[in-house]
């Protein structure tokens, strides 16, 4: 990578805050990676020796257990350890005690050279890389995960793995997936696009953006070591069933425990996106004047805000039955196992529309600047966020029509679901008809914007089936859902992710892609991503259950085919990043607005001064007013950079 | 812009052929042995039929804009200011609110269907553990099989439950599917109408061995139901 040139040069900046030590006083003592390694081992021995004083202190047999050391050392202490080394806490803890805190000198903001990536950095342009290149690491870690299962499932039988190696697998890869990649990838780019686009400088709390950041590698971390645990990963999917869950083996816990590091992440940076976009819209920015974009992160987040404490709750009773022997979801202590999936699917449900509405606001974005074309009915696709948001918590046991819960509760649970299609309708015929006598540029983007909309309706209308309770009990839990499943968080999120990235490329990095990589990315993706997804229908609905590792050999020849395929569709992601890495070390320099769109994040340098505005803008009008004779969105001379880059 | 019309339909006419063959052409769904995977794959085809329409529609518009409205990267034009149009939004509003109201009111009285027991129906007991499956034929003073074993044309109903962690009890066949769940009992009915030998999957994630977790199902005539049950008694 390019030493980047985000904002301007150093030199305009006062001097640092001079520290009175040496350069190996500071590695070792300044924040950073270093102080960050060993504060986390002593977090780790302080945690440790915690328990172990404690079940002394009670007379405990045995005074050593594994599990709740690793638990309380390893997955709270440690992290906690480690995010107080790399200076997480730096400010907040000079401040309480009385010390002075360092000048805001705003030296944590910005990157001058790739080291700063690496750092506790409070630039929301430069977090949201940090999000998008980490989350896009543990998307090749849960893809080869992928690749070893398919391995294994292209015959009957047991070839490769072990089936609780098989179980870790399709657990991890699923759990990475949600946690680490789709939910993740969005706020990085909500992170780098919404303060733009509001006209502000930055999000509301700098450094609680930093701080939510620095918890999802932990996160990552934690389900990744989940293989090297005595027992082998957790293996109960990344539904974690109580009371499989309970019975599993070290691994779960760091399930349990991952998921807490990652919920306390998303929580974190929804209520700073809801304060941002609350308090710190441009002058002149009314809701009504917002990009769909920053609609779609305002609902994202208030999903996130309310549903996320419940699956904390769901994983911490389920981790409280497992080392402190309560009994939440045991039947045998007068636990209820129903309750788990209630309490699971109140959040995870959801967290579908939470993977979901951001795409909706990326896809708004890229299909409207690439029609030229105003969208269509931004009011409506506006509403029908909310819509969603509202439904979404209505529909949750429509993942338990086959449980066992109470009968009567279907046919309510049936109607909201189906019900879901309207809003969701309405969006896409919004879309299709902003194509409408537009004038469209296929650009990378833009193919994979109308990817998306194509497949995301098949797992729209696959969503209809599954909806309807009769046939929901003939699909329920078999590969008809994986199918239906990954055409909604493959072709639908996951495109969405690829069009957001190549849509913003030129402006978080200053340069441009290939479009002829990315062109072969697109074609290469969503052939062999139909390859790939559209037969699991078809196995579903013929008698294959889903999590197995042996089936049916009548399913045998589909099966190696769709391990073929998906082979292919993880090969074209070696495209992307080669396109990525090469674009961006050496890609022809960007202008500050290839895309001639309107929306404010286009309208200052590629990539943005280092506080997005030298000069206030003042919105006069709608984000997409293509085609209108004299419209404005705002009012601002552009900034130093972005003249020079037109002269 | 007649002769656009007339394309557009043609190309939605293509991409709907092209979907229906799809649909038929393969045999997405196992051979019914039940009435109640009959209604299911009524509406099954109901849904289905919707969705072929649905998808045509969608097709169809992007395939003829990028065909018809595709101009070179370079281009530097704006399309005309089309803010919205509220005929249509109240149009592809209702319509589909429409379709998947009848679609729920369909499921609705099919899942009634499914669900209400006639008279007498054959008890049978399914008690998930991991691995296996065991029937007991409460009627038939607690007969134990770990095949099951059901006459053609006679209604049974499953009291489910489970030893350890939850199971999924589920024929292909016949189209029905039901958790079985440690501590609480759940029930659900299958009327076979086809005789034949079937295979009982366990689809809920259930440990190391769910994959294999897997019981014969015999649906056979009453006589040689009842020939059955003399020689398990005996």
């Amino acid at each position: 990578m390019t030493p980047s040139h985000h904002g301007t040069p150093q030199a305009e900046y006062p001097a640092h805050f001079e520290p009175p030590h040496g350069p190996t006083w500071r590695l070792l003592f300044g924040p950073g990676l270093v102080r960050g390694g060993w504060m986390a081992g002593a977090g780790f021995v302080f945690g440790m020796l915690l328990v172990l004083a404690l079940r002394w202190w009670w007379s405990w047999d045995p005074y050593w257990n594994t599990e709740v050391i690793l638990a309380v050392a390893g997955m709270v202490t440690a992290p906690i350890g480690f995010l107080a080394g790399i200076g997480s806490f730096d400010y907040w803890l000079h401040y309480i005690s009385g010390r002075p805190t360092r000048p805001e000198d705003h030296s944590g903001h910005g990157a001058r050279s790739w080291k700063d990536y690496f750092r506790v950095n409070t630039d929301h342009k430069v977090i949201g890389i940090q999000y998008l290149v980490t989350t896009f690491v543990f998307f090749t870690i849960g893809g080869l995960m992928a690749m070893f299962f398919r391995a294994e499932l292209a015959q009957p039988g047991l070839q490769f793995v072990d089936s609780q190696t098989f179980n870790g697998l399709v657990s991890v890869h699923a759990t990475l997936m949600i946690f680490l990649f789709v939910i993740p990838a969005f706020a990085g780019l909500a992170n780098f696009a919404v303060p733009l686009m509001l006209g502000a400088p930055d999000m509301a709390f700098p450094r609680l953006n930093a701080l939510s950041f620095w918890l999802l590698p932990i996160a990552g971390i934690m389900f990744v070591a989940s293989f090297l645990a005595p027992g082998g990963a957790f293996g109960a999917g990344w539904t974690g069933y109580a009371p499989l869950a309970e019975g599993q083996p070290l691994g779960q816990t760091f399930f349990n425990m991952g998921v807490q590091w990652a919920g306390a992440s998303s929580i974190m940076t929804a209520l700073n996106f809801l304060v941002t976009i609350i308090t710190m819209r441009a002058p002149g920015m009314t809701f009504w004047r917002m990009p769909l974009l920053v609609w779609a992160n305002f609902t994202t987040s208030l999903l996130v805000v309310i549903a996320t404490p419940f699956i904390a709750g769901s994983q911490f009773f389920v981790m409280f039955d497992r080392i402190m022997h309560t009994s939440f979801f045991t039947p045998e202590g007068g636990g209820y196992v129903l309750g788990y999936q209630h309490i699971f699917w109140f959040y995870s449900h959801p967290a579908v529309y939470i993977m979901m509405l951001p795409g909706f606001g990326i896809v708004s974005e890229v299909i409207s600047s690439m029609s030229r074309k105003p969208i269509f009915g931004y009011r409506l696709m506006a509403l029908s966020l909310m819509g969603i948001l509202v439904l979404g918590f209505s529909v949750w046991a429509h993942h338990m029509f086959v449980a066992g819960m109470a009968d009567w509760l279907r046919v309510p649970m049936m109607i909201t679901t189906l019900l879901i299609a309207i809003p969701t309708g309405i969006k896409v015929f919004s879309w299709v008809a902003t194509l409408w006598r537009g004038r469209i540029h296929l650009t990378t983007p833009m193919l994979f914007a109308l990817g998306f909309v194509t497949m995301f309706v098949i797992g729209g209308l696959s969503g209809i089936y599954l909806g309807s309770v009769p046939i929901d009990i003939a699909a329920s839990d078999t590969y008809f859902i994986v199918a239906h499943i990954h055409y909604v968080l493959f072709g639908g999120s996951v495109f969405t992710i690829f069009a957001g990235i190549y849509y913003w490329f030129p402006k978080m990095t200053g340069r441009m892609y290939s479009e002829r990589l990315g062109k072969w990315h697109f074609w290469l993706t969503f052939v062999s991503f139909n390859a790939t997804f559209f037969p699991m229908h078809y196995v579903g609905l013929r008698g294959m259950p889903r999590r197995v590792f042996d089936y049916d050999s009548a399913f045998g020849d589909l099966n190696f085919a769709i391990s073929i395929a998906s082979f292919v569709l993880g090969a074209s992601f070696i495209v992307f990043v080669y396109n990525m890495i090469t674009s961006w070390v050496r890609g022809p320099i960007a202008e500050a607005n290839p895309w001639r769109a309107r929306t404010l994040e286009w309208q200052v340098s590629s990539p943005p001064p280092i506080f997005n505005f030298d000069e206030i803008p003042q919105v006069v009008g709608g984000p997409y007013e293509y085609g209108v004779p004299g419209a404005r969105h705002a009012i601002m001379s552009p900034s130093k950079e972005a003249q020079e880059v037109h002269a | 812009m007649r002769k656009g019309i007339v394309q557009l339909v043609a190309i939605g006419v293509v991409i709907g052929v092209l979907v229906t063959l799809v649909a038929v052409l393969f045999q997405w769904l196992p051979t019914s042995a039940s009435e109640e995977f009959d209604r299911i794959q009524d509406i099954y085809w109901f849904a289905t039929w919707i969705s072929i329409v649905i998808f045509a529609v969608v097709g169809a518009v992007v395939v003829y804009s990028v065909w018809k409205w595709r101009v070179p990267l370079d281009d530097d034009m704006d399309g005309p200011p089309i803010h919205g149009h509220t005929g249509l939004e109240i149009a592809w509003t209702a319509v589909p609110a429409i379709l998947v109201i009848a679609i729920g009111i369909v499921s609705a009285v099919v899942m009634s269907q499914n669900g209400r027991a006639g008279n007498r129906p054959l008890e049978v007991n399914a008690i998930g553990q991991q691995f296996t499956w065991k029937f007991v034929y409460s009627d038939y003073d607690d007969l134990t099989s770990g095949e099951l074993v059901l006459p053609v044309g006679r209604e049974a109903r499953f009291t489910m439950t489970a030893v350890d962690v939850i199971h999924s009890f589920w024929v292909p066949n016949f189209g029905q599917k039901q958790d079985a769940v440690p501590g609480i009992e759940t029930t659900i009915l299958v009327t076979p109408n086809r005789t034949g030998e079937f295979e009982v999957v366990c689809t809920e994630l259930c440990g190391l061995g769910h994959a294999t977790m897997r019981a014969k199902a015999r649906v056979v005539s009453q006589a040689e139901f009842d020939r059955w049950v003399q020689e398990k008694r005996a």
